[in-house]
């Protein structure tokens, strides 16, 4: 397990250091001036001059990519060039947003996709299996910021049960976990679809495994059969798509903050375009493939750590 | 024939009628606009109504169908195009630092999910379809060669590949003429499948404005455009929105038609 472990955290840092070379890479290429793009069109050179340097434009690219490759290891992401701030700060302020978002989507889709999915495998071929398989063929297919519109539509404009958009602050942390549910329902609906599936073929190539059988030969009803064991190690495969999906849940919320008028990473991510503040893009795109690359790694080992048979692989 | 892929084939030849019927015919001119007819609701003369600038929606949904299969089609291109050739290069190669360097490559580029590709392509190059079908298409390529190369390691322990190796045949040659026909059912479906998640991110990047730009009809522009409208036009919001829905599940539908009906195996191991 260790040589294991220690062999994908050796991958783990290779991609990491690729990923920090191919985002500085592609955000450097980036036609236009940032300084020039500030000051605007009627800038003095030598103003424009004077805030290249002040942002660091004028030292060489390796240079500045170990500037900014040693600064964020040491939790230093620089400065924002158009809130004058540090970045960590401006990705600490919205990161409290983005993040519970996630994990609330991710909470409300297990809830939604085991009860679905077990259900279904339990039924399989009958009438509920039938209309639990065709609604996950519609939450698979619903794009999930027109879903957020409806959602929208109906329980903010027509009921009036939540506000339609913003968010209150974690003052007053009932307020804001109302503010995120329905984001978190339009992020969790199509993720539950794919799950529930998942959940169900695993559990139903569980169910025609010889152990189950066997549990069966001793006496188990078939449900007891399910619950004690074909559901347990049903578990292993749909747990990997959970911890992709977190990683999923946090980008895929860039758009839904969009709809909901959600001041997280998303939003920041776009102010930070179109005002050519390349320094936060580049740190928020960094911040979000470390979260997937790092997911993903738990997840390895994890797996590792239930199912001995893929150490050996290693 | 199974029902699936009836139902599947029908939705997407609809939308792929429409789409290529707006090139020769389209209700309205909806370049033009006409503010007296705005926001009408679904009426004999606007069958699915009119937006905020009283153009006609469903000459907007037939263009708008043009551009979501163009962008999808081509990026689902790029994706076999480079990703299919990387797969059989890695088996073929299996166990070398080559084969190594491409799937180490592959799990890279899908760290990166397709919305902070397209994010960082926008961010360089400006939005627009041609960066929307690059940015899915670089997402396309990972999916495509590590599907390939986990379909074609098998097939090179067959015995006809051997066969073939003591015929003299080279790895690129026994890769191109033997295992290739042997993995394009399997690549027929995964495209079909790519293609609406293509059809889903095109809507999406288009929704946030980093997609197909007016004046070109988009989907995903006619949603963002409705987002205010919603409480005043919710036809604005739904037409657009169940048009991405039926054209998604049609291809979805396909797909799972196609793949128990290429390989009747999968079919008797599914049910």
């Amino acid at each position: 397990m260790i040589r294991y472990a220690a062999g994908r955290l050796t991958s783990l840092v290779i991609s990491l250091f690729v990923a920090s070379i191919v985002i500085f890479a592609v955000i450097e290429v980036i036609p236009g001036d940032p300084a020039a793009f500030m000051l605007g069109v009627n800038a003095r050179p030598d103003t424009i001059a004077a805030l290249r340097a002040e942002m660091g434009l004028d030292q060489s690219l390796i240079e500045r990519y170990f500037d900014w490759i040693t600064g964020l290891l040491q939790g230093d992401f620089g400065q924002s060039w158009t809130y004058k701030t540090p970045v960590a700060d401006l990705i600490g302020d919205r990161i409290w947003i983005s993040l519970p978002l996630a994990i609330y989507a991710l909470i409300l889709s297990t809830l939604i996709a085991f009860p679905a999915g077990i259900y279904a495998a339990s039924r399989r071929s009958g009438a509920g299996d039938i209309t639990i398989m065709g609604a996950t063929q519609l939450g698979v297919a619903i794009p999930n910021f027109w879903f957020a519109m409806i959602l929208v539509l109906i329980f903010a404009i027509n009921l009036r049960w939540f506000s339609a958009g913003g968010f209150p602050g974690w003052d007053n942390p009932l307020q804001a976990m109302k503010s995120l549910t329905l984001p978190a329902i339009a992020l969790a609906l199509p993720q539950a679809a794919i799950l529930a599936r998942v959940m169900r073929s695993s559990l139903l190539d569980m169910l025609g495994e010889d152990f189950i059988r066997t549990a069966r030969a001793k006496g188990l009803s078939a449900r007891q059969a399910l619950w004690k064991h074909a559901v347990r190690n049903a578990l292993i495969p749909v747990l990997t798509i959970i911890g992709l999906q977190f990683s999923f849940l946090l980008a895929g919320g860039i758009i839904i903050e969009q709809v909901f008028f959600l001041p997280g990473l998303g939003r920041l991510i776009f102010q930070s375009i179109s005002a050519r503040d390349l320094i936060v893009v580049e740190s928020v795109v960094m911040l979000l493939v470390f979260t997937v690359i790092m997911v993903n790694f738990m997840v390895d080992l994890a797996y590792a750590a239930v199912d001995p048979r893929l150490r050996s692989k290693a | 024939m199974n029902r699936n892929l009836i139902i599947g084939t029908t939705l997407t030849a609809v939308f792929i009628t429409l789409a290529v019927w707006s090139f020769v015919w389209i209700p309205y001119d909806i370049e033009s606009l006409d503010i007296a007819n705005k926001l009408q609701t679904p009426n004999s003369a606007y069958l699915l109504g009119t937006d905020h600038f009283g153009r006609d929606i469903l000459s907007m949904i037939m263009m708008g169908a043009r551009t979501s299969i163009a962008v999808a089609f081509v990026a689902v291109g790029i994706g076999m195009a480079l990703g299919i050739p990387l797969g059989l290069l890695a088996a073929a190669r299996h166990g070398s630092l080559l084969d190594e360097v491409i799937m180490r490559g592959n799990d890279l580029v899908f760290a990166f999910p397709s919305l902070v590709i397209a994010i960082l392509i926008t961010a360089v190059f400006g939005a627009s379809a041609t960066n929307a079908i690059i940015a899915i298409g670089i997402f396309n390529i990972p999916v495509f060669a590590r599907l390939t190369r986990g379909a074609a390691l098998p097939l090179w322990e067959r015995d006809f590949i051997l066969a073939a190796r003591v015929c003299g045949k080279s790895a690129a040659r026994i890769s191109v003429e033997h295992i290739l026909p042997n993995i394009t059912n399997l690549m027929i479906v995964q495209g079909t499948i790519q293609f609406s998640l293509g059809i889903l991110a095109e809507a999406a990047l288009s929704y946030i404005g980093l997609g197909a730009q007016p004046p070109t009809a988009s989907w995903g522009r006619m949603l963002a455009d409705a987002q205010t409208l919603v409480s005043i036009a919710p036809h604005t919001a739904l037409v657009p929105g169940f048009a991405i829905l039926l054209m998604v599940l049609g291809l979805n539908l396909m797909g799972d038609g196609l793949r128990d009906w290429l390989d009747p195996r999968i079919r008797v191991a599914r049910t």
